[in-house]
Parts: C-alpha cells; structure tokens; sequence
C-alpha cells in the first residue's frame, strides 16, 4: 500500500466550510515498523501460519520438485533426484513417437473445446435473456446447473449406459433400421462423446457469468437504440453484445489456461487401450509414464512441456486481447 | 414501504422496453426459442431419468435394448444386491468420514487466512495474497505432487484425501470479499471490551458469518463428496475406497473390454445392470439437496468472479 505523496485536496463540507482531510495511513518512519506490526498484530499473524504452512507444502515445494525433470530421480530416494542429467528427458520425449500423437490429440481436443464449448453457454445466455416469463427461465436455468453437481465419476457412469450397446442411443439407432455401434471402442467417435458429454455437464452452469453481465446493461441503451429504428436482432448485436463484451474477453482468456489441461479426470475414465489413438492426450499420457510405469524424471518433463505452452498460450491470448478489445486480466 | 413497492413497480415497467408491437419475426422467434430451450431440459434430464429407470428394471429388458424412460420387469433385486455389498457401505462410510474432516480442516484454514487477508492495515498483506492468488495460476503438476504425497508417508492414509487440496484459492477469495465488505464497529467494540483478536474472530465475527460460513462448507462439501481422483492415486486397500472408486471400479471392470462378443455375457449385463444402480446411489445424497443449495451456489460465484 503505497502512501500518497501528495496533499489530499480540500474537500467543502456540506455547509460550505472546508478541512483538511486527514491522511488514510499516519506516515511512520521506515524503521521498527516491522518489529511494530509484528508486536501490535502477532495474533493476526499467528492465525496465517498453519494456511502458509499448507501452501509451502502442498503447492510450492512440488513447484521445486519440478527439477526431477533435469535430475535422476528414483522412488523412495531424495525428494529432488540424485544427479543432474540436464534436458536427457526433454530430448528423449523429443524422439517419442507416442509423444506426438498424445500432443496433436491434446492439441485437437482443446480446439474443439474451445469452438464448441465456449461459445455454448453465450448462445444459451442470450437465448435465457430473451425469456418474457420468469419462472420458466428459472426453471430452465435450474435444470440446466444439476450435471454440473455431479462427480465425474457419476458422469462417466452416465455416459457408459447411455452409450452401451444396448443403451438409449443405439435404440435410436435400431429404431431407424441400422446396427447398433459399440461408440466407447471405437477411436472415430471418441471426441464426439467427449466434447458432447462436456457440453451436457458445463452448458448451463457457464451462463451464470454471462447472464449476471446482461443484466448490468444499461435500458437505456435499448430504448435508445429502439428509437433509431434497431430490431431486435440488431439491439442484440449492438447494445447486448458489447455490453457482455468484457466478461467473454475474459473468460475466454481464462479457458486457453486450461486449454492444454482437456478434461483429463474424464478422459482417464472413458478411454481404453482400443481409444488410444484419439483419446490419449498429454495429461493421461504423463500419469500411464509416471505413476504406473514408474518414470517419474520422464513424465515430469512432458508435464512440464505442456505446463510452458498452457502459459505461453495464456499470455499471447490475454496480451491480444489487451491490444484489441481493450479487456485483459492483467 | 409503500413507496417501496412502488418504486419496484416502476423499476419493473422500466425494463427492457417491448416496442410497440413485436414483429412476426420475433413472435416466430419467440416459438423458436421455447423449443430449443425445451431441447436443453429434455436433453439434460434425458440420462437420469433412463439410468433411474435402468436402475430398477429386470436385467433381460436392459439386455435386450428395451428400457427407455420407464422401468421394465420392475424390481428391486439389484438394489438389494449393491446394498448387501459390506465393501459398498464401508466405502460409502468412508466417503461421509472424508467429507467431514477434510471439509472441517479445510474451513479452520480458509477461515483464518480469509481473515488475516480481510486486515487492510495487515503490513505484508498483499504478499500474503499474493502467496494465495500465485498458486491459482501455477500448479506443480501431477507428478512432484505425487512423489511428495508419496515421500510424506501419506499413501493408504486419509491425510492423502483430506490435506493436498485443503485450500481452494477461490472460496478463500470469496471469504476474503465477504469478511472486507463487514462494518468494523463491532469488532472494535469487541476490543474496547477487551476481546483480543482471537476472541474477535470466534465471539464477534464468526457468528455474523453464519451465511458465508454455510455456503463455503456447501462448496467444500460437494467438492469432497465428488472427488475421486486422489484416492484413484493413493489408495490402494479396498477398505479405504470411497464411493466414488467402488463405482469407478465397476465402470472399470465393464469397460476394459475389448471382446466385440462381451455384448452376449450375461455378467457383463448385469454389471450394467449393478452399475445403474451404484450410479443412483453415489449420486443421489447430491440430488436430493441440490435444489436447496443451487442458489448458494449461484451466488458464491458472482461474489467470487467480481473480486476474483
């Protein structure tokens, strides 16, 4: 918290007078104002010391222990590896062909996410805004949050039964006349599944953002545009999206974060060995390497590749962002 | 309050204006737009009601592709079957106990930075935030967790579910905004009557935060009773599962399959049919208060992306 340098200026009081204003921080010398704080708020501080504690543990030290990526690390040996072997591992994923195939799926997967996924809920928004009745957007909104509640696991579940051969799918199916298709054994139809079963559990709850933006523009702007002669597709195009504008901005930056982290719990559950070849992305690649082949040097090193594109990838899209729309997060 | 509602009435009518008459395009847009939003219900609530239905039918209708909305051959043997598992109610028992001790460890936590970090005059404060807020952005990753969940001697224990994800920065931020936006009066009062800042926190601000305090264990709750994955990673003794690996497992066990011909295996099917009914009951305690907490939910999010 900086000070202010500068004299608050006079603000005239309600009958006119005017007084200094007093400064929001009494300016205290540099010296002793830790030694100060410490003595006048050592509860205060006690209280953050089991919270810190947790952080140093359970997120910063495996920070640093990212650095079994440069070293040889073996199980049960030191935390940090043994010795330094420099990037061996990096070039050794370099020159692994099922790398690439885990990285071009990844790759696909996020697009695809991202095509579909996140314009979804906008569209939804929108569509919701446009409801006269209240109690029927509600209800619609109400429905819509439930798959969002539920454990991946549960949603996993749900997509083997739908799906199975004798599921409501190929009953749809055989109703038309046409075999019924084992979809979880088949590579071809593994991103279908998963981009719509994501769709199926992210679609309502991502309009809550979206719905509380809209409801922040201005009437006014509306009659305004009303009195100019806009129908209502073009009210929606020039008064309700940029009203939203920032918001969209904004999350769309926050989903290339996790653009490279696909939904890997899901897809851990869902794949099989038959599904490889379209389903296998980086993340359940690194957990196969890692914890049940046991190279863990090795899978720290892919993860620690696709942890530097995820942040290259957040901070092109956000510093694009910044110089075209204006909105950015930092 | 006459005035009151009378403002409201007036803010009502000034909503978003109608125009004079809506077009036909729009009326036609109108009809449009009640069918796909019906699309979304029927399409979200589509699955449940099959796997309910599944849940309670005779395992040679689900065999033969023949249960859809409606339970056919009603009968509850399957339910009897799960419910008789002692693995499935030990597992259920250990989800209840990890729910509750991580979901109290991780509100003794949240609570107490959440307070500290509300101090303005706290000196060190923004790094304390920034402490927080950096682990948002940068994680470890799957691996050094796992080597240092390993290393601590946390494998097969509970401390492996209850302590790695004890924090979740965005609820913290949530509690954060809602400790600043309290009047200081009281707690001043509180330290006039010689409260010290312990005293303060459990006597004077704890049981005005009764509202936070709720939806936070709400989230932390939900959050704990879903999650899977760290038990998938650490635990390996059958009597340590929680629900969600006993389903898991089914899945597992039905899904590994390559063989095109398991379609005509009897035990296969009943598993399917064993698997609805897990599905029911690992989901159901979430179902049931879900429409009670939804709101809570709604409102933790917008309170925690406008400071987040």
């Amino acid at each position: 918290m900086a000070l202010a340098a500068t004299p608050e200026p006079l603000k005239p009081r309600r009958d006119g007078s005017v007084y200094p204003e007093p400064p929001a921080t009494p300016i205290r010398p540099r010296s002793h104002t830790w030694r100060r704080a410490l003595r006048r708020d050592w509860q205060l501080y006690s209280l953050a010391v089991l919270p810190l504690v947790f952080f140093l543990i359970f997120r910063y030290l495996p920070m640093a222990g990212n650095v079994i990526a440069f070293r040889r690390y073996f199980p049960g040996g030191n935390l940090f590896g043994e010795e330094w072997v420099g990037l061996q591992y990096f070039m050794m994923f370099l020159n692994d062909p099922t790398f690439w195939r885990v990285f071009t799926n990844t790759l696909i997967l996020g697009s695809l996410t991202l095509l579909f996924l996140f314009p979804a809920p906008i569209i939804l928004a929108l569509l919701l805004n446009e409801v006269r009745t209240r109690y029927l957007k509600r209800f619609v909104q109400t429905i819509s949050y439930l798959p969002h509640f539920l454990s991946i696991v549960v949603v996993a579940g749900i997509i083997f039964q739908t799906l199975s051969i004798d599921g409501v799918v190929n009953q749809a199916i055989q109703a038309t006349g046409n075999e019924p298709i084992p979809f979880l054994r088949q590579s071809e139809w593994f991103r279908t599944i998963y981009i719509s079963s994501e769709m199926w559990q992210t679609l309502g709850w991502g309009t809550i953002l979206y719905l509380a933006a809209l409801t922040t523009i201005d009437p006014n702007l509306y009659e305004a545009a009303r009195i100019d002669g806009a129908n209502r597709w073009k009210q929606t195009w020039h008064v309700t999206l940029p009203g939203i504008r920032p918001t969209i901005v904004t999350l769309l930056v926050l989903n290339t974060g996790t653009f490279m982290a696909v939904g890997f719990e899901k897809i851990l559950l869902i794949y099989n060995p038959l599904t490889y070849e379209t389903a296998d992305v980086i993340a359940t690649y690194v957990y196969r390497v890692g914890v049940q082949s046991g190279f863990f040097s090795y899978a720290a090193a892919i993860g620690m590749f696709e942890a530097l594109i995820g942040l290259i990838l957040v901070f092109s899209v956000n510093a694009i962002a910044r110089r075209t729309v204006g909105t950015s997060l930092w | 309050m006459v005035t009151i509602a009378a403002e409201q009435r007036a803010n009502r009518e000034f909503q978003r204006p109608r125009g004079p008459q809506p077009t036909r395009g729009y009326r036609v847009f109108q009809a449009v737009n009640a069918v796909i939003l019906t699309m979304v219900v029927v399409v979200t609530l589509y699955p449940f009601a099959n796997i309910i239905a599944r849940s309670f039918s005779a395992t040679s209708y689900i065999r033969t592709g023949q249960v859809n909305l409606w339970p056919r051959g009603f009968n509850l043997t399957t339910y009897g079957y799960v419910m008789s598992d002692s693995t499935f109610w030990i597992n259920y028992r250990n989800t209840v106990i990890y729910t509750i001790v991580a979901t109290l460890i991780a509100m003794v936590l949240t609570t107490c930075y959440a307070y500290v970090l509300s101090k303005k005059h706290l000196k060190g404060r923004s790094l304390l935030i920034f402490v927080a807020v950096f682990t948002m952005f940068f994680n470890g990753g799957l691996i050094p967790n796992y080597v240092l969940i390993s290393s601590l001697g946390f494998r097969n224990t509970i401390w492996a579910i209850v302590l790695p994800n004890a924090i979740s920065v965005f609820n913290l931020l949530v509690m954060k905004a809602f400790f600043e936006s309290q009047p200081p009066d009281l707690e001043e009062a509180g330290s006039v009557d010689g409260l010290n800042t312990y005293g303060i926190l459990l006597r004077v601000v704890l049981p005005l935060s009764k509202a936070v305090i709720a939806t936070m264990v709400l989230f932390y709750s939900v959050t704990f009773w879903n999650s899977w994955f760290q038990a998938f990673l650490y635990l390996d003794r059958k009597e340590l599962f929680p629900v969600t690996i006993y389903l898991r497992n089914l899945l597992a066990g039905s899904a590994a399959t390559s063989d095109p011909g398991a379609t005509s295996d009897v035990s296969l099917q009943t598993a399917a049919n064993i698997q609805a009914v897990a599905i029911v009951l690992t989901a159901l305690p979430i179902m049931f208060v879900y429409p009670f907490i939804q709101r809570y939910f709604v409102s933790g999010v917008m309170l925690g992306s406008v400071k987040g």
